[in-house]
């Protein structure tokens, strides 16, 4: 079985981690820029993450056979802050020129304030400036429903920005149709507390049908799993689903987007 | 699957769920103290699984969402807490 890791923040995994999704059948694995758990008292400190997700990650990952791409932006956890934003989104232009990188991400809301929004919309300016793919992170839990739909009202009063385009993250049961309605593709995060577990995304599954539609383990500093993807598959398989379904959800659906990205390569293509 | 398929596959595990639901509820419920937000939004909540409707999923979850549509004015924090203060 092979699968792309289509968001995973590796900068908070270890070695063995790489290993263990090798072995599992990853091929590829996708890193969008994220909040540390703590914020960065400069600009500096985001020109050192661009440095680590462009320079230092890929090698960590060539290590145990494993492509690595990754995403930029600054994240709506640190966009209350508009200066700090606008002074961070400045340095992002020279960093788009790097080989691994596939777009603007995982930009987005959080609590759903206007500074949040107005930083999301000035990288959707930058993504439709550069022409770049873009990833979307919905806010967690009480806020994703309203975070949701603020980001697809955004999105769509921008015409520069084509639809298939951009993938909306973290969708659930409630949140999930609004975002294919809307000609968006749509991430389903497997997590073992929040968002989907593997039965729910395949419930999702099953009810939307498998076209513009991903998974990702999005595994970082919190309770996650960077193998939730493989075990999602093997669900999948419990059900009775094809190899050849699995192989679309996990395999195929993330490469059709991410190569409409230049960067996007994989050894075998 | 057939609806046999499906609760061979996943009653078990459903009725675990159940019965830790219920135990969250006693343990609740025998606390000293006050109630607040998340759990009268849990309460209805609950009342979406028994009802006839179809993608309860959907409806627990909204049961649990912030249905205002306007931007707050500032975030206070950056954490969720999984229900909203009606």
């Amino acid at each position: 079985m092979r699968y792309i890791e289509p968001h995973a923040h590796m900068v908070s995994r270890t070695t063995d981690d790489y290993e263990r999704m090798a072995l599992a059948g990853c091929e590829a694995v996708c890193e969008p820029a994220f909040w540390a758990g703590f914020d960065r008292s400069s600009p500096a400190g985001f020109f050192d993450y661009f440095s680590q997700l462009t320079e230092h990650e890929p090698r960590r990952a060539a290590k145990f056979g494993l492509k690595h791409f990754c995403w930029l932006c600054i994240n709506s956890k640190e966009a209350e802050d508009v200066k700090l934003a606008e002074e961070v989104i400045a340095l992002i232009p020279k960093f788009l020129e790097r080989p691994n990188v596939l777009g603007i991400g995982e930009i987005g809301l959080n609590k759903n304030s206007r500074n949040e929004l107005r930083v999301l919309e000035m990288q959707v300016e930058l993504a439709a400036k550069f022409n770049q793919l873009i990833l979307v992170h919905t806010p967690h839990l009480e806020d994703k429903l309203k975070g949701t739909k603020l980001i697809l009202e955004v999105l769509k009063n921008d015409r520069r920005i084509k639809p298939e385009r951009v993938i909306i993250d973290h969708v659930e049961e409630h949140t999930v149709k609004m975002v294919l309605n809307g000609g968006m593709w749509a991430g389903m995060t497997l997590y073992p507390e929040t968002k989907c577990t593997p039965a729910r995304a395949i419930d999702i599954l099953e009810a939307c049908g498998s076209e513009r539609l991903w998974l990702n383990s999005a595994c970082d500093w919190g309770v996650s799993d960077p193998l939730a993807v493989p075990k999602t598959a093997l669900e999948m398989k419990k059900r009775g689903h094809s190899q050849s379904a699995i192989e679309k959800l996990i395999f195929e659906n993330p490469k059709k987007f991410l190569r409409q990205s230049g960067n996007f390569r994989l050894p075998a293509n | 699957m057939t609806r046999q398929q499906v609760l061979d596959l996943y009653f078990l595990d459903a009725r675990h769920k159940l019965v830790e639901l219920a135990a969250f509820l006693d343990r609740v419920e025998r606390a000293d103290g006050k109630d607040d937000f998340r759990l009268k939004n849990f309460r209805a909540a609950l009342t979406q699984l028994s009802g006839k409707e179809k993608n309860k999923a959907k409806l627990v979850l909204l049961a649990f969402s912030d249905p205002t549509i306007e931007p707050i004015a500032k975030a206070a924090g950056k954490g969720a807490v999984g229900a909203y203060p009606n």
